[in-house]
C-alpha cells in the first residue's frame, strides 16, 4: 500500500511540471498583453508599453521567464498579481476556503441525494419512481448553472423571501476570519444567529453547484446497480435465500459503489468548473470568479499560480479517491 | 420551511436593530484592484479607496463638473500660467486606524509625497506595488511638471513646464489623493511599504475597516473629517458581480444602492414602489473614427456621407434600448463649452448616395470594427456595427464586421494604416473638454488615442490656444468653434451618449449621480 501511495505521489511530479508548463503558455498564446488590457481605451505610448512590460518581465524571453517561474515556485513563491500587487499565494489563499467550503456542502448533498436516488431507481426498475427520478437527473445534468442559479434567486429569495439572496452571512455579523471556512468562523465567533446565517447562505448556493454532480451520481448509480444486479453472484445470492437488503447492500451496492466512487472523484474539477457561475450568481468570494477575472485581465501570475493550486488540489483528492478503492473493495487492495 | 421563516425573521430584527447606528450598503460590482488610487486606474477601484477614503487639493462639487476647494482652500495661478500656488486647508486629521495613529494633521510634507511617489523615479515609493502610475503618466504629468514646491507648511507651488489651462481639473482627479508622509515613513521603517497602500490612511470621510476579497469592504465614518462627519455612521460595500442578483438584493432591502442595472429590468425598477430610478446623461460619448489618412477616408465628403447613411435613432433603440441620447458633437452635453449650435448631420441615405456618386465613389467596400467588451458608450458593439453595415448597405457600401480581442484590439486600431472605421468611446476623466478634444482628436494623438488620425489645422489650432488659455469664457469660445469645425470635416460619426441609471431604495436621502461614474456617500443619509 505504502509503495502504491509512493508510486501515485510520483505521478504528481510531472502532472506538476506539465500544469506549470500548460498555463504558463496558454495565458500567453491568447492575444493581448497585460498591460493593454490596463491601459484600457486611454492606450499608451510604445515607450511607456515597453517601460511596463520591462517592469513586470514581461520583456525577456518566454523560456527564460519560465526559468525564471519554475525556479520561484520551486522555492514556494507563486509571484505577485499584476492587479493586486499582492503576493498570488495570499490572495488564492483568502479564497480557497470559500469554494472547499461550497464544493464539499454541494458534494455531500449530491450523494446524499444522488446515491439513494440511484439505487432506489435500479431497484425499482421501470416503475414510475424510476422513470420520474431518471428525467429529474437528466433535466438536472441539462440545466444551465447560471440560468438555474437566477431561478431559485428569484424564486427561492425574491418571492418567498426563504433564503438570502446572496453572499456568505450577512453583513450585519463581523467578525476576522479564523480558517476562512464561514460555517466553522461564524460557529466560533460566538455571535448568536452567525452560524444560522451562515448555513442559510449556504443552502441555495450549494444545492446550484451540487445540482449537476447530483445527477451524475444518480445516473451512475443506477446504471452500476443494474450490471452489479444482474450477476451471477447476486442471483445465488438470492436463491440461497438471503434477505432481500442483505442482497442489494452487502453484495449489490459494494461492488456497484466502485464506478460511482471514480465518477465522485472526478466531480471534484466539475465542481470547480460550476464553481466559477456559481461564485459569480451568489457573489461567493471563491477561487471560480478569481480565476475568470485573472484571465480576462492577463494577469498572467494569479492565472499560473492559480492553476497550479487547483490542479495539485484536484490530483490529490483523486488520489485519495484511489485510495478510497481498496477500502470498498478487497480484491482492489494495492499487493503489487 | 418554519426553521428558514424563523431565520429570516431573525436578519430582519437584526435589521432592524441596526437603525441606531445607520448603516447603508452598496451592492458594488466588483473587487478593488487596491487602495491606493495612484496605482490603478478602474472605477471599482476609485470608488472603494479615492471617493472614501482620501480627499484631493481640489475636488469636483459632488454631482457636478464644477471644481471646488478641498484640502487646498484656495489658489493661485501666475500670470504666465506656469506657477500655481494652492494654500492648504489647516486643522485637517488623517484616519486613525490599527497600524498608524497620525501625531500631526495634514500639511505640505503629504502633498509632496504624494506626487513625488508618482513623479520622481528615485522617491523610495516609487517602486512600491508595483509602481506604475496610469493615469499620472497617461495625463502627461511628467512633461507637464518642473517641479513641486514647499513655500511652507501649508502653501505649495507647482510649477509647470508648459501653460496647461485644465492642470486644476486634473488635480480633481482619482490619482491626485493625498496620503499621509507620516504613515508612510512608518511602514517603510517597520519595513512593510506594501501595507501602507493595502491598509489606507487617508482625510476622506470614511475610513476603511476591513476588506474581505470579493465579498465585503467596511467602512466607518471618520469622526473628526474636516467637512463634519458623514450623516451615515458606517458604509458597507457588499461586492456583487451579477446585474440581476444586485437588483434582487437592492428588493429584498438587503443592499440600499445598487450601479449598472441591466436594461431589462430598468422597467420592473420604475414600476417598484420601494425603489427611486435616478437617471443622468453619462459624461461619455460612442463613435465611429474613420482612418482619416486613408483613401477615401481622407476626404470630409466621403465621411459625411457614410455619416448620413447612419440611423442614429434605430441604433439608440435597438442598442442603448432607449437609455441614450443621439450624439452631435464629441464631447457630452454635460461639459462645459457644448455647442447646442451645432446641427447634426441628418439621417438621409438618398443624399447619402448622392454625395457618394459626386465625389466617385462606386461599389466602396470597407470594414467596421466592433469591439468585444461591453462599456456604458457602447453596450453592444457587434449589433450596433450589424445596424451600420445594414444602412451602409443601402447606399451601396459593402462592410465587412471585424473584431479582436479587447488588448489586440486597441493595439490594433491604433495603425495609421488601419483599414476602416473603428467602434470605440471615451469617458471622460476630469469634466474639462479638452480631456476628449485633444486627447481624442489632437494632432499629439494620432497613431495612438486619435483614432481617426485626425490632425487638421484649424482644429488643432484652437484646441492648442484653449489648452494655455486661463479665461473660461474665451476657452468655451474657442472649443465651440473647434466642435463646429469637427462636424464640418466628420473625422467620426459621433453616435450616442448613454444614460447611467442608478436605482436607490427609497429610504436613501440626496444620493446623487456622480458625472464621472464614481459613487460618492459623503452627503447621503438615510430616512
Amino acid at each position: 500500500m505504502i509503495s502504491y501511495i509512493l508510486r501515485k505521489l510520483a505521478i504528481l511530479v510531472p502532472t506538476f511540471f506539465g500544469v506549470t508548463l500548460v498555463a504558463f503558455v496558454f495565458i500567453r498564446l491568447l492575444p493581448g498583453d497585460p498591460v493593454m488590457v490596463m491601459a484600457g481605451e486611454r492606450g499608451m505610448t510604445e515607450e511607456r508599453h515597453a517601460e511596463m512590460m520591462k517592469l513586470y518581465g514581461f520583456d525577456k524571453p518566454v523560456l527564460e521567464q519560465y526559468l525564471i517561474y519554475i525556479k520561484d515556485v520551486l522555492q514556494g513563491d507563486l509571484g505577485k498579481s499584476i492587479v493586486t500587487k499582492k503576493p498570488v499565494f495570499e490572495d488564492f489563499m483568502s479564497l480557497f476556503p470559500a469554494t472547499v467550503e461550497l464544493s464539499l456542502v454541494a458534494i455531500t448533498i449530491a450523494i446524499l441525494v444522488g446515491l439513494p436516488v440511484g439505487m432506489i431507481a435500479a431497484v425499482k426498475r421501470g416503475t414510475p419512481f424510476d422513470h420520474v427520478s431518471m428525467t429529474a437527473a437528466l433535466t438536472g445534468y441539462s440545466m444551465p448553472i447560471f440560468w438555474w442559479g437566477l431561478l431559485c434567486i428569484i424564486f427561492f429569495s425574491g418571492i418567498l423571501r426563504w433564503t438570502p439572496v446572496s453572499g456568505r452571512i450577512s453583513l450585519l455579523f463581523f467578525f476576522e476570519p479564523v480558517t476562512g471556512f464561514m460555517l466553522i468562523d461564524s460557529w466560533l465567533s460566538g455571535e448568536e444567529g452567525a452560524f444560522a446565517s451562515a448555513v442559510s447562505h449556504l443552502i441555495l448556493p450549494s444545492i446550484v453547484l451540487g445540482t449537476i454532480p447530483m445527477a451524475i451520481i444518480a445516473r451512475q448509480t443506477r446504471s452500476a446497480m443494474l450490471e452489479v444486479l444482474g450477476e451471477d453472484y447476486v442471483r445465488t445470492a438470492r436463491a440461497k435465500g438471503l434477505a432481500p437488503r442483505r442482497v442489494i447492500g452487502l453484495h449489490t451496492l459494494r461492488n456497484a459503489l466502485i464506478p460511482v466512487v471514480t465518477i465522485i472523484g472526478l466531480q471534484v474539477g466539475v465542481l470547480f468548473a460550476g464553481a466559477i457561475l456559481t461564485e459569480t450568481i451568489f457573489s461567493w468570494p471563491g477561487i471560480g470568479k478569481w480565476m475568470v477575472d485573472s484571465i480576462s485581465r492577463r494577469d498572467y501570475p494569479s492565472v499560473q499560480g492559480g492553476l497550479l493550486m487547483i490542479a495539485s488540489f484536484v490530483v490529490v483528492v483523486n488520489l485519495f479517491v484511489d485510495l478510497l478503492y481498496g477500502l470498498i473493495n478487497p480484491q482492489i487492495r494495492h499487493t503489487k | 420551511m418554519k426553521k428558514l421563516v424563523a431565520l429570516f425573521g431573525v436578519f430582519a430584527l437584526l435589521f432592524a436593530g441596526s437603525a441606531a447606528a445607520k448603516t447603508l450598503i452598496y451592492c458594488s460590482e466588483g473587487s478593488p484592484e487596491g487602495f491606493t488610487p495612484a496605482l490603478y486606474t478602474a472605477g471599482t477601484t476609485f470608488d472603494a479607496g479615492s471617493r472614501q477614503i482620501f480627499n484631493k487639493l481640489v475636488e469636483f462639487e459632488r454631482g457636478t463638473t464644477k471644481i471646488v476647494p478641498a484640502l487646498a482652500e484656495r489658489w493661485k495661478v501666475s500670470k504666465d500660467g506656469l506657477t500655481y500656488t494652492f494654500y492648504l486647508r489647516k486643522g485637517v486629521k488623517f484616519h486613525t486606524t490599527k497600524n498608524f495613529k497620525p501625531s500631526r494633521d495634514f500639511n505640505a510634507d503629504d502633498v509632496i509625497f504624494s506626487f513625488m511617489r508618482q513623479f520622481d523615479k528615485g522617491h523610495p515609493y516609487h517602486t512600491v506595488s508595483g509602481g506604475a502610475y496610469e493615469y499620472f503618466n497617461g495625463m502627461s504629468m511628467p512633461d507637464l511638471l518642473k517641479s513641486i514646491k514647499k513655500v511652507n507648511a501649508y502653501t505649495i507651488q507647482f510649477m509647470l513646464n508648459r501653460p496647461e489651462a485644465p492642470m486644476i481639473a486634473n488635480l480633481a482627479m482619482d490619482f491626485a489623493s493625498i496620503h499621509s508622509a507620516e504613515y508612510a515613513d512608518k511602514m517603510m521603517k517597520a519595513g512593510t511599504p506594501d501595507t501602507f497602500d493595502q491598509m489606507p490612511v487617508g482625510t476622506g470621510p470614511f475610513q476603511l475597516v476591513a476588506y474581505q476579497k470579493d465579498a465585503v469592504i467596511r467602512y466607518k465614518a471618520h469622526p473628526n473629517f474636516w467637512a463634519g462627519k458623514a450623516p451615515i455612521d458606517n458604509l458597507v460595500f457588499a461586492i456583487t458581480p451579477d446585474p440581476s442578483v444586485r437588483y434582487q438584493k437592492l428588493k429584498a432591502g438587503e443592499c440600499h444602492v445598487m450601479p449598472y442595472p441591466n436594461p431589462a429590468d430598468l422597467d420592473a425598477m420604475r414600476r417598484d414602489k420601494d425603489i427611486n430610478l435616478l437617471q443622468q446623461e453619462g459624461l461619455n460619448v460612442g463613435y465611429l473614427a474613420f482612418n482619416t489618412m486613408m483613401s477615401p477616408f481622407d476626404n470630409p465628403k466621403v465621411r459625411k456621407a457614410l455619416s448620413m447613411a447612419i440611423n442614429k435613432q434605430a441604433i439608440l433603440q435597438a442598442v442603448f434600448q432607449g437609455a441614450g441620447k443621439v450624439a452631435k458633437n464629441p464631447i457630452p452635453p454635460t461639459i462645459w463649452s457644448y455647442n447646442e449650435a451645432v446641427k447634426d448631420d441628418p439621417y438621409d441615405p438618398v443624399a447619402a448616395k448622392k454625395m457618394l456618386d459626386a465625389a466617385g465613389i462606386k461599389n466602396l467596400k470597407t470594414k467596421v470594427w466592433a469591439m468585444p467588451v461591453q462599456r456604458p458608450y457602447n453596450p453592444n458593439a457587434r449589433r450596433m456595427a450589424e445596424l451600420i453595415q445594414a444602412d451602409w448597405a443601402k447606399i451601396g457600401v459593402q462592410a465587412e464586421i471585424v473584431s479582436y480581442e479587447w488588448g489586440e484590439y486597441l493595439k490594433r486600431s491604433k495603425d495609421k494604416d488601419r483599414d476602416g472605421a473603428v467602434l470605440l468611446g471615451w469617458t471622460g476623466d476630469n469634466g474639462d473638454p479638452d480631456n476628449f478634444l485633444a486627447v481624442l482628436l489632437g494632432c499629439d494623438g494620432v497613431g495612438g488615442s486619435n483614432r481617426a488620425n485626425f490632425c487638421y489645422k484649424p482644429f488643432e489650432d484652437l484646441i492648442q490656444k484653449a489648452k494655455v488659455v486661463s479665461d473660461v469664457k474665451e476657452r468655451t469660445r474657442l472649443y465651440e468653434k473647434a466642435q463646429l469645425i469637427f462636424k464640418e470635416q466628420a473625422p467620426w460619426v459621433t453616435i450616442a451618449h448613454s444614460i447611467v441609471f442608478k436605482p436607490v431604495r427609497k429610504e436613501v436621502v440626496d444620493f446623487r449621480i456622480d458625472p464621472f461614474g464614481g459613487h460618492i456617500f459623503y452627503g447621503v443619509d438615510l430616512k
